[in-house]
């Protein structure tokens, strides 16, 4: 858990004064892989024929490239000190609309009847993560020019964007489409890496420079660090802020398509609860919900830490409501012992 | 009062924050039925001593003797039970709770876990008439004026049988009725026993109030003066006194042409007070290569007047021209774009991003020149902030050390790279040296002067008399949103320049303020 950026090796070297070695930083760093590995070695003891097969690994993963898309952006909004808990409802309209359009509908309760004859799958795309975009860029400027917080715009923007799916998809799916629309969600290549995993890791990696190695990155971690500070150095901070709801609107959207893509069907209630999962992907991989300090490596580490958890306590016949006391605990814990690595701090 | 035993004693008080003495070797003495001032310049160690008694703070050396016993104060609730109150500049009540409610919380007469209201309002009642005050106890608390406000907090400090209250500028919010009935109030409080501890800026007022005086200076103990037996003169010396050659000299310059006016710049409303106008018709102007000071007590305005200029607050009325040109200063960004920069009062809370790195901190305003198409060049912004680092000696381990882990003068300096890799033509710099060690304050002093030389147009705000008097070339006084005097840098440099420049700020206007206004205007 803990940051596991290169700085928080650095800055705790610095405070023993050599480099020398030391336990808290090395779990500072490496906290939230360890633990992902100790939970793959633990399930696979207990299920050595079933678990650790490259099929049901790729599996776990694909489960968790969707709520891990949607939690990159998620890391953008965090890092920035704000929250968005609309993701899941945002995720599900952008899924039905472009499913409408595909469908040769106006998106606007004509949820269309034709199987192919609508934008093709390119469009379909295109329309939901224009749907994301809009829907984070709304949001942003509630939370910028309406001064909102965060959390009170998007726990509106959960409400309202889940009853204008409902909506359009008059309560129920659009479902059964061509091959074409599906092949995003249910591809592998060579049979064995899904079409998602591979997507959300190029994403990932793309996410990583942009906070890493740009000027807009550091403006991120500025704005989360210290908004006073960087509104007095001369940022933009407004535009910044609603830069990063339009980006976790983009990825949601996008998440959306890639959802109904797997599943064969944009469905209303689709994602609900997704914001949960994703913030405690963001929180477990070590970014502090105050702003300013983590990453998104952290956050491939948490979504994947939270999908083998749930997948693995499946496999081992644990109910889903245990799973989520367990997924309760093991997200107190992380920021627990992300502390526990940060003690020497203060 | 000589020969009766004090009700308080502080002795050999000491307390030191990272990387600066706070407080060395302090005493104050309380005698029963005393209204007791007590005097400083801003940063001079009052309200860390008012912390120490009232158990936020603890002291590193020293006993505190309260009606001839040693006490440990743990914390501040504590004091209240040994009966030591403190009566805070922003008052500590909650506002949508009852005058009644306010006034016993946490301690409301009840049966098992019901509340008595109407032994708590019969109570209430009976603290306010002994303050002469007709405040329902069912008036909620933001509805009452400041001055009402503070008789509920009076009324608390007496409902817990205070023996000793702290008043920590009771008076800057009032007005002068208003200060006629606290000072009412305080002196009945005397009749009664209590010892007072008074901390304000007002002279005229701490003469009239006050018994004795204790004045500190940098955290050390000055003096303890009977109020008959001196006057505004012996205190304001006492404290400025230091002797201004003390500071970094000051050097040979040359101002040039003009590079910001002020004109008739106001500004009113703060979070706390929409109404209070902060800064009244400020009118000035700083040369190419000048440093203007600006002198005056906190909330005196220039702070409000600084963050107006650079964009920070809105201002409501007045012109500020660079380079002849009329700037709209919305926001920082167009004072940035006109050549500005500003290193603010506090440096942790409005200039540092604690958690990142050094390097960061250093560069975040001109990633621009080390950016190729967005992408941060790691080599070329290593060498801009490493030119920095080594022109203003910060020391660091690494430059990926976070900005969390410097002392507050590297910090400060931190803070400072990052408008120097602006190129900025006019710096306004709040508080530049606040908190930060002797050393790194010669070396801020000595980068100021250089600024100037090289042509930069600084405007330094301090609380530190000396260091505006040494370091300016045009010392500015604001006093109550209005600058209210001016004097050029031979002037402050002459003897008597502190009791001029603190009779200014503290509204004692003699005749030469009055004519320097005069001038000014």
């Amino acid at each position: 858990m803990a940051r596991v950026t290169e700085a928080a090796a650095a800055d705790i070297t610095v405070r023993d004064g050599k480099r020398g070695f030391s336990l808290r930083a090395f779990l500072g760093r490496f906290g939230a892989l360890i633990f992902l590995i100790a939970l793959v070695v633990f399930f696979s003891i207990l299920k050595p024929n079933s678990f650790p097969t490259p099929l049901n690994l790729f599996n776990i993963a694909r489960q968790a490239s969707i709520s891990g898309i949607v939690a990159i952006g998620m890391t953008f909004v965090i890092l920035t000190g704000g929250i968005d808990l609309s993701v899941g409802s945002l995720l599900a309209l952008a899924g039905i609309v472009a499913a409408a359009f595909y469908k040769g509908g106006t998106g606007l309760l004509d949820t269309g009847a034709g199987d192919t004859s609508g934008i093709g799958v390119g469009g379909a795309i295109l329309v939901a993560c224009a749907v994301g975009l809009i829907g984070g860029f709304i949001q942003g400027l509630v939370i910028t020019k309406l001064k909102i917080p965060p959390f009170i715009a998007t726990l509106g923007g959960l409400s309202a964007f889940r009853g204008l799916t409902l909506l359009i998809g008059n309560g129920g799916p659009i479902s059964a489409f061509d091959d074409s629309f599906k092949v995003l969600g249910q591809g592998r290549i060579g049979d064995l890496v899904p079409i998602p995993v591979i997507i959300f890791l190029v994403m990932a990696l793309v996410a990583h420079i942009v906070l890493r190695y740009t000027q807009y990155g550091r403006y991120v971690y500025a704005v989360g660090g210290n908004l006073e500070a960087a509104r007095l150095s001369g940022l933009n901070t407004g535009l910044i802020i609603l830069s990063v709801y339009m980006i976790v609107g983009l990825l949601t959207g996008f998440g959306g398509f890639l959802l109904a893509s797997r599943l064969n069907s944009a469905e209303a209630i689709a994602g609900v609860g997704l914001e949960l999962t994703v913030i405690a992907s963001v929180v477990i991989g070590g970014t502090s919900l105050v702003g300013g300090e983590g990453g998104v490596i952290g956050t491939v580490l948490g979504s994947l830490l939270v999908n083998v958890l749930t997948a693995g306590l499946t496999q081992l016949n644990v109910t889903s409501y245990v799973q989520q006391i367990l997924i309760g605990l093991v997200i107190v814990f992380a920021v627990f012992f992300d502390r526990f690595t940060k003690a020497r701090r203060n | 009062m000589n020969g009766q035993q004090p009700i308080l004693r502080m002795e050999g008080i000491s307390k030191r924050f990272p990387g600066v003495q706070a407080l060395n070797n302090v005493h104050l003495e309380v005698l029963p039925g005393e209204i007791h001032g007590l005097l400083g310049e801003n940063g001079a160690g009052k309200s860390t001593l008012m912390k120490i008694l009232s158990g936020v703070y603890k002291r590193e050396t020293g006993r505190i003797v309260l009606d001839g016993q040693d006490i440990e104060v743990n914390n501040p609730h504590h004091a209240q039970t040994l009966g030591i109150t403190i009566i805070h500049q922003e008052l500590n009540l909650m506002p949508n709770l009852t005058v009644a409610e306010n006034v016993f919380i946490g301690r409301e007469p009840n049966t098992a876990t019901f509340v008595q209201w109407r032994a708590l309002h019969r109570q209430t009642r009976e603290l306010m008439r002994r303050l002469g005050m007709n405040l329902s106890p069912t008036a909620l608390v933001r509805n009452l004026s400041v001055a009402e406000q503070q008789m509920v907090e009076i009324a608390r400090a007496l409902s817990v049988e205070s023996r000793v209250i702290i008043m920590d500028e009771p008076t800057s919010a009032l007005t002068e009725n208003e200060v006629m009935h606290l000072f009412s109030i305080m002196r009945d409080l005397r009749t009664q026993g209590l010892g007072i501890i008074f901390i304000s800026h007002r002279m005229d007022e701490v003469f009239e109030i006050c018994d004795r005086i204790t004045v500190l200076r940098d955290g050390e103990y000055v003096g303890t003066v009977n109020a008959a037996q001196t006057n505004r003169d012996e205190i304001i010396r006492m404290m400025v006194g230091r002797a201004v050659s003390e500071f970094f000299g000051h050097g040979e310059s040359h101002p040039g042409e003009v590079v910001l006016e002020v004109h008739n710049l106001s500004k009113t409303g703060t979070a706390d007070d929409p109404d209070k106008r902060v800064v009244k018709g400020a009118s000035f102007s700083i040369r190419k290569g000048e440093i203007v000071g600006l002198a005056g007590l906190v909330g005196s305005g220039r702070t409000d007047l600084a963050r107006c200029i650079f964009g920070v607050d809105r201002r409501d009325s007045g012109e500020i021209i660079i380079n002849g040109q009329p700037v709209a200063m919305k926001s920082p960004r167009d004072a940035i774009r006109a050549g500005m920069g500003m290193v603010p009062e506090d440096r942790k809370l409005q200039a540092l991003f604690l958690a990142m790195s050094v390097e960061a901190n250093a560069s975040i305003g001109s990633l621009g020149d080390v950016a190729r198409f967005g992408f941060i060049n790691g080599r070329l912004e290593r060498r801009m902030v490493g030119a920095y680092v080594n022109k203003l000696n910060i020391r660091l381990a690494r430059f990926d050390q976070r900005a969390l882990d410097l002392s507050g003068g590297n910090q400060q300096k931190v803070v400072i790279s990052r408008w120097l890799a602006l190129k900025p033509q006019i710096l306004i710099m709040d508080e530049p040296t606040r908190g930060i060690d002797v050393g790194a304050k010669a070396e801020v002093h000595a980068l100021i002067r250089q600024l100037a030389q090289e042509g930069v147009a600084i405007l330094m705000i301090s609380s530190e008399l000396p260091e505006v008097l040494a370091m300016s070339d045009r010392v500015l006084v604001m006093h109550e949103g209005e600058i209210v005097g001016q004097l050029s840098g031979a002037e402050a440099r002459s003897p008597g320049s502190a009791e001029r420049i603190g009779a200014m700020m503290t509204g004692e206007h003699d005749h030469a303020a009055a004519h320097s206004i005069h001038e000014l205007r």
